[in-house]
């Protein structure tokens, strides 16, 4: 049999330790504008004032308490980009990458859980990343796994319908922000044709024009953004991919094993309204009946073969 | 037109679904030239199926007409069902459009057997051939090799897919010459063999030579069907390590028998056996990840894998002597063989430890299964009542029936029906 694979910690980390200034000055509430770019700022600003975060918040949701210290911070590329860079001197590009993931996943703590974690990582001799003893760490290895999870399925679940002017458009409402994160697997797939995959939820789409991939809003005359397509220009051929796409779906069914409960498993409901197969639709095609003998009836071999194909 | 379109995927989806192979990953296709689809290494389930299998290929025959009787099979010449046929157009547009809707990884291409061998091989392998040179298609493509199929075709089919099969079926020569009178073990053997010899070939080829064209690089995979013939589990089990050993399989795919038909030569059973082929693909995964060897999880005295409880809790049980592990010290290895710890819990331990002790509640939150583990591990000290003082069957019964056991959806299914029945 094969050996078995061990993991990479086993082989042997590097070790290594970098003085991080203690955070001694009047602990603050900081704001910034929401971006990954602004937190690193704030992560910036923490070190340089030597001021601990009591709360960060993107400010446009910000409470703040009746002892508050607010602290805006306003976002600085110089600084964001310096922040970015030096996160490599404490951890490889996957856990900073990590790092990003949970900043994506719009969890109510990830500010504050970057900031631990950066910290953590700051302070320590050895890089943390496997360090699952600890409960930053480990929330962040969760929220990382949930987010690729979440960015697999949208991966899987896009279904692009194509429009008269050969546009592949697909609408999605993941749970988490993961758009920018699919942005190079579409790229990459389908490099021949133009196609569109717009965030319902989060109200912005990423386009791709044949030569390279966006992020892009649209808002119609009444400022409210939208992307509904009418379904009059949808290509002409497109209702019978739809249709034979169910088709499919319906037989490669296998009745006797039905498991529903490990159906919705792989496959939550909230992710149907956008699956074309899994919609509410009239016809549901019934397995061919091939399983049947006919008793009695003698079937000499050959006599049943129709001419072959062409 | 549409509506016959639509008549052959019925029967063509409906006639190739027992195949239980629809693995997309493993390939090495990229992108290169802003051509359509990519198929680098991660596969992709893009629905499931009410049954919860995974839907990531386009899985249809090019026809089922065919001139052999395999007892187990639907499509053998003596069923009275519906045949049709596709065309080479017809594989290749709808492969390409469902892949552009991202319906699909790709395409897994089998088909019946026409006129000859070679006839149907040479049909399997245009359309492939025309959907990677023509259309510059670089999804996945896995194609299934016809027995009795020519070295050439075989070769040429390489070159354009990523994964080759041929299917075994059934797991022993007694079973084939029974069941499926025109075939024979050589037949299935002689190919598996070509196949492994190309990808060995063209690996080494590689090395040498930066532009090779690549052979079959997501490797080859075979399907046994589980439940149609007599074999016990330790046959099956040993067939598998001797394919994965001999024949470098990538996968070994077992497919829970169907009742397809109420031919006296097969059983006359009426539900799959599902929970059974769990089992064999819990086996399976013990000896590719895990470092078991085939007859430490089954021997001539346990010839048969037990339908309670997963193969490695089995073994545990059979090897109390070797327990409690105590995860603070022991190898990766050994940490490997608690139940309950799966193979990222057991790397998880491993990292950790580094850092701090662990105790029961760090384990509990680095995902180990402390349900079955706690009877077979220590840390710091802490034990439940040690393996040795409990009996098999107080072990067993207390993982099955006591507190907070939770038996997998599929077994509790199974098993309500077996209560049903009674």
């Amino acid at each position: 049999m094969k050996p078995i694979r061990r993991p990479a910690s086993l082989v042997g980390g590097a070790a290594r330790s970098r003085p991080a200034p203690a955070l001694t000055a009047t602990p603050l509430d900081y704001t910034y504008d929401g971006t990954f770019e602004g937190l690193l700022t704030v992560l910036f600003s923490i070190y340089e004032s030597k001021s601990p975060p009591n709360s960060i918040q993107p400010e446009a949701t910000a409470q703040s308490g009746l002892f508050a210290q607010p602290a805006h911070r306003e976002t600085d590329e110089a600084r964001a980009t310096r922040v970015w860079e030096g996160l490599l001197k404490t951890m490889d590009a996957e856990a900073r990458a990590r790092l990003y993931h949970v900043f994506l996943s719009e969890d109510a703590d990830r500010e504050l859980l970057v900031f631990r974690y950066v910290d953590l990582a700051l302070r320590s001799p050895v890089d943390v990343a496997e360090n699952y003893a600890n409960a930053d760490v480990r929330r962040v290895q969760r929220l990382a796994q949930m987010m690729f999870r979440e960015k697999h399925r949208m991966e899987a679940f896009v279904r692009f319908e194509k429009t008269s002017d050969e546009l592949f458009h697909a609408t999605i409402e993941p749970d988490m922000d993961v758009l920018p994160l699919i942005a190079a697997h579409f790229t990459k797939r389908y490099a021949d044709q133009r196609w569109l995959i717009y965030d319902r939820r989060r109200h912005y789409g990423l386009y791709y024009d044949l030569t390279r991939t966006d992020i892009v809003q649209f808002e119609n005359p009444t400022g409210q953004k939208s992307t509904d397509i009418s379904a009059t220009v949808l290509d002409e051929r497109e209702p019978l991919f739809k249709h034979l796409w169910q088709t499919y779906f319906d037989h490669v069914n296998i009745p006797e094993r039905k498991n529903l409960k490990l159906h919705r498993r792989h496959m939550p409901l909230r992710y149907w309204k956008y699956l074309s197969e899994k919609q509410p639709r009239e016809v549901r095609f019934e397995p061919i009946k091939n399983k049947q003998v006919i008793v009695g009836k003698e079937v000499s071999a050959g006599q049943k073969l129709l001419p072959p194909p062409q | 037109m549409n509506e016959r379109i639509q008549e052959k995927l019925s029967i063509l989806a409906d006639a190739a679904k027992y195949d239980a192979s629809c693995s997309s990953s493993g390939g090495k296709r990229k992108n290169e030239s802003k051509g359509l689809g990519n198929a680098e290494g991660m596969g992709i389930c893009h629905s499931y199926t009410e049954d919860g299998r995974c839907v990531s290929l386009l899985k249809i025959l090019l026809t089922n007409h065919c001139i052999f009787d395999c007892a187990y099979c639907v499509s053998r010449r003596s069923n009275d069902v519906k045949r049709a046929a596709f065309t080479v157009d017809e594989v290749v547009d709808l492969t390409i459009n469902f892949y552009r809707r991202n319906y699909i990884e790709g395409l897994f291409l089998s088909s019946g057997i026409f006129s000859s061998p070679d006839y149907t091989m040479e049909r399997l392998v245009r359309i492939v051939k025309k959907l990677r040179t023509e259309h510059r298609f670089n999804g996945y493509i896995h194609v299934k090799t016809i027995p009795g199929a020519s070295e050439e075709l075989i070769a040429e089919a390489g070159l354009y897919a990523d994964r080759l099969s041929v299917n075994i079926e059934l797991p022993s020569e007694l079973a084939l010459t029974t069941l499926a009178p025109e075939k024979n073990y050589q037949e299935i053997l002689t190919p598996m063999a070509q196949i492994r010899d190309g990808i060995i070939q063209n690996k080494e080829e590689k090395a040498l030579f930066k532009k090779v064209p690549g052979f079959a690089t997501a490797g080859q995979s075979t399907q046994l069907i589980v439940g149609a013939s007599a074999e016990t589990d330790l046959q099956i089990i040993k067939l598998t390590d001797s394919l994965y050993q001999g024949y470098g399989l990538k996968r070994v795919y077992y497919s829970g028998y169907i009742p397809v038909t109420d031919d006296a030569r097969l059983p006359q059973v009426t539900q799959p056996p599902v929970i059974r082929e769990h089992r064999l693909y819990q086996t399976d995964w013990l000896m590719r990840f895990y470092g078991f060897q085939a007859d430490e999880i089954l021997d001539p005295a346990h010839p048969h894998l037990d339908l309670e409880i997963d193969p490695k809790l089995a073994w545990a049980l059979r090897n109390r002597h070797v327990f409690p592990v105590d995860v603070n010290v022991a190898d990766y290895e050994m940490i490997l063989r608690i139940p309950g710890v799966g193979a990222r819990s057991a790397k998880r331990i491993i990292a950790a430890r580094r850092f701090a002790t662990l105790d029961m509640e760090t384990l509990r939150q680095l995902g180990v299964v402390l349900k079955r583990a706690k009877y077979f591990l220590t840390c710091r000290g802490e034990h439940q009542p040690v393996i040795g003082e409990l009996t098999e069957q107080q072990v067993r019964r207390q993982i099955l029936f006591g507190a907070g056991s939770v038996r997998s959806a599929l077994v509790t299914q199974q098993l309500d029906l077996f209560a049903q029945a009674s």
